[in-house]
C-alpha cells in the first residue's frame, strides 16, 4: 500500500499520529493521523466546525493535545511551545487576521524577522539602528506587492492587503513548513486570484498545508487533499480521488 | 517643537530650579522625581507590556527597608547598603515575577496585589525587625564622593541625576528590539509566540527590570525621608503609581512624569489648602479618563495635532 510506504518516509515534513483533542468532553479532533511529505502542497478541507483550525492549533502548539504525536521532519514536537516550533521551521497565518494593529506594515514584518533573530534580546541598541532588518522587511513586502504601503499603519490598509501581510509575515521567517489558515477568506474574486498566485509562487523547499472550508477555492493549488469531518479524516488522496469519492459529496452536499 | 527641544527646555528648568524656587518647592520637585521613577517602572509593565500591576509598592518598600535595616542593624555604610538593597529587591522581583506571570490581565493584577499585601502585613506585624507601625527612624542620607546631601538643593541634584539615568535606561529599553518585542507581546501575544518570541521570558525579564527601577525609587524615597513606614508597601501606594501612569499616558515616556507630577502636586501642595485632597485626586482622574482615555500625554498630543491641522 502507498500509505504504508509513506509512513516509513523519513522525509515527511509533518506527521500527525493519533491526535485527540476534546473541549469539555466534546471531541474536536478525534484520532487524526496524516503525513505530509516534504515539498508537498496539501489541502485540508471540511465544513465549518470540522476541526480544521483546532488541528492547526495543535500542530503549532497553541493548544495542547490530549493524546497523539506531532512530528516535524521526524522530530517529536508535541511538547514544545509555539515559539520553539517556530524556531524549528514552522510558520503559520491566521484565519482571523492577527496583526499588530497600531504599527506599520514594515514594523509587522520586522517583528516577524526579529522572532528568529538573536537581535531580539538586544536591549541597549535602538531598533531604529537595525537598518538591515527594515531593508529585509521591505524586500519581503515587495514580494507580496505591498512595498508602497510599508510605512502605513495597519488601520489604513484594506482587508485584502492585510491578508497578504499575513502571508508576508509567515514567509519572512523562511519556514520549512507553512500552515495557511483560510488565506482566501473574505477576499474578492480579484484578490483571490492575486493571492493564489502568491501561494503558487512559494518555493518548493517550503511544504505548504492549507485549510479551506470551501472546496473549490484552492483545489488547484494542492496535490493531495484531506477531508476532515467532525474531527476525523474521512477521505484522503489525490485531487481526482477526493473529488470523485462519494463521502466527499456527502459531507459537502449533506446527503 | 520637537522632542529634543522639549527635553532641552525641561532640562534647563530643572537645573535652574533651586536658584529661582524656595526650599519647599525644591523638596516638592525631589518628591515628584522619586514618584516619576516609580511610575516609569510601573509603565514598563503596564504601558509597554500590557501587564497591570497593583503591587509595585513592594519594590519601593523592600528596597527602602533593606537599606534602612542594613544601616541600622548591621551598621554598614550606604555604599554597601545600596547595592545590597538593589540586589535583594531585584532577586525578589525574580521570584514574584515567576509567580505573578502565571496569569495575565486581572489574574496578574490580583497576584501582584496579594504578594505586596503579604509584605505590607509583614512590615506591620514583624515588630522586632521593622518596629511595626512606628516605622524605622534614625536614618541618614548617603554622602556620594564625600558630598553631604542634607540640604534640599544637594539632595535635589542627587535625585535629578538618578532620575535622568533611570529614564535614560528605561527609554533605551523600550526603544530596543527587546522593547519592540515586549510591545508585540502586549498587542498580540499569540502571534508573537508563533513568530518565535518567548513571550513568558520577555514578560519575566521586563518584570525583573521594572522591579529593579522600583527599587531605585525606593532608595531615593528612604534617603529623602530618612524614615520608612509600612504605608510605603501599601495598596494605596501601588494604586497611586498605577493611577499616575494611567492618567499620564501608559506606553509613553513622558506619561509617568506628568502623572506623577499631578499626584504629587495634589498630595503635597493642594492638600495644604484642601483637606479632602483624595477626593480632588479622584475627580481629576475621572476627568482625565473621560476626556482623554489614552492619558494626558497622548490626549494633548492629539489635540495639538488637531489644532495645527485646523490652522493650515
Amino acid at each position: 500500500m502507498g500509505s504504508l510506504a509513506r509512513e516509513a518516509d523519513v522525509t515527511a515534513a509533518l506527521e500527525i499520529a493519533g491526535l485527540h483533542k476534546a473541549f469539555g468532553g466534546l471531541p474536536a479532533i478525534n484520532g487524526v493521523s496524516l503525513v505530509v511529505s516534504a515539498g508537498e502542497r496539501r489541502l485540508i478541507i471540511g465544513p465549518n466546525g470540522a476541526g480544521k483550525t483546532t488541528l492547526f492549533n495543535l500542530v503549532t502548539g497553541d493548544l495542547a493535545a490530549d493524546s497523539g504525536a506531532v512530528r516535524l521532519f521526524g522530530q517529536e514536537v508535541s511538547r514544545l511551545a509555539p515559539y520553539q516550533r517556530a524556531h524549528l521551521g514552522m510558520a503559520r497565518t491566521y484565519q482571523i487576521i492577527t496583526l499588530f494593529g497600531k504599527d506599520t506594515l514594515e514594523h509587522n514584518v520586522v517583528l516577524s524577522l526579529l522572532g528568529l533573530s538573536t537581535a531580539r534580546w538586544q536591549v541597549f541598541r535602538p531598533l531604529a539602528r537595525y537598518g538591515h532588518l527594515r531593508a529585509e522587511a521591505r524586500r519581503i513586502l515587495k514580494t507580496v506587492g505591498l512595498e508602497q504601503l510599508a510605512a502605513r499603519p495597519i488601520g489604513e490598509v484594506s482587508y485584502g492587503e492585510r491578508r497578504r501581510l499575513e502571508l508576508a509575515m509567515a514567509l519572512a521567517q523562511q519556514p520549512k513548513l507553512l500552515l495557511l489558515d483560510e488565506p482566501f477568506a473574505g477576499l474578492s474574486r480579484e484578490e483571490r486570484v492575486a493571492m493564489k498566485q502568491l501561494v503558487a509562487q512559494i518555493p518548493r523547499e517550503v511544504t505548504v498545508v492549507l485549510i479551506e472550508h470551501d472546496m473549490d477555492t484552492a483545489l488547484d493549488l494542492a496535490e493531495r487533499i484531506t477531508v476532515l469531518h467532525y474531527g476525523s479524516v474521512i477521505v484522503e488522496g489525490s485531487r481526482a480521488e477526493v473529488v470523485a469519492d462519494p463521502k466527499t459529496k456527502e459531507v459537502y452536499l449533506g446527503d | 517643537m520637537n522632542r529634543a527641544a522639549w527635553l532641552g527646555v525641561l532640562g534647563v528648568a530643572l537645573v535652574a530650579l533651586p536658584w529661582v524656587a524656595g526650599e519647599f518647592y525644591v523638596n516638592l520637585t525631589s518628591q515628584i522625581l522619586i514618584a516619576a521613577v516609580f511610575a516609569a517602572s510601573i509603565n514598563l509593565l503596564l504601558g509597554y507590556g500590557g501587564l497591570p500591576t497593583l503591587g509595585h509598592a513592594a519594590y519601593v518598600g523592600v528596597a527602602a527597608y533593606v537599606s534602612a535595616l542594613v544601616y541600622l542593624k548591621l551598621g554598614l555604610p550606604h555604599w554597601i547598603g545600596a547595592p545590597i538593597a538593589l540586589v535583594a529587591t531585584t532577586l525578589m522581583a525574580c521570584v514574584f515575577g515567576w509567580i505573578a506571570l502565571r496569569a495575565t490581565g486581572l489574574g496578574f493584577l490580583m497576584l501582584t496585589l496579594a504578594l505586596s499585601q503579604v509584605l505590607w502585613g509583614t512590615a506591620y506585624r514583624w515588630v522586632a525587625v521593622t518596629d511595626g507601625d512606628n516605622g524605622l527612624r534614625g536614618l541618614t542620607r548617603p554622602t556620594p564622593f564625600g558630598i553631604s546631601l542634607d540640604s534640599a538643593t544637594a539632595f535635589y541634584y542627587f535625585a535629578l541625576a538618578v532620575t535622568v539615568i533611570s529614564f535614560w535606561m528605561m527609554a533605551k529599553f523600550v526603544d530596543s528590539p527587546f522593547g519592540a518585542a515586549l510591545q508585540g507581546t502586549r498587542d498580540q501575544p499569540r502571534r508573537m509566540s508563533a513568530l518565535g518570541h518567548n513571550v513568558g521570558l520577555i514578560r519575566w525579564l521586563t518584570f525583573v527590570y521594572a522591579g529593579f527601577w522600583g527599587a531605585v525609587s525606593g532608595l531615593l524615597f528612604v534617603y529623602y525621608h530618612k524614615y520608612i513606614h509600612p504605608v510605603s508597601l501599601s495598596l494605596t501606594n501601588s494604586a497611586e503609581g498605577l493611577l499616575a501612569v494611567i492618567a499620564g499616558g501608559p506606553g509613553t515616556l513622558a506619561g509617568p512624569v506628568v502623572g506623577a507630577t499631578i499626584v504629587m502636586l495634589l498630595k503635597n501642595y493642594v492638600s495644604t489648602y484642601i483637606e479632602r485632597w483624595n477626593m480632588l485626586l479622584g475627580f481629576v482622574f475621572v476627568l482625565i479618563i473621560v476626556f482623554m482615555p489614552a492619558g494626558l500625554v497622548p490626549g494633548v498630543r492629539r489635540w495639538w495635532a488637531a489644532w495645527r491641522a485646523r490652522r493650515t
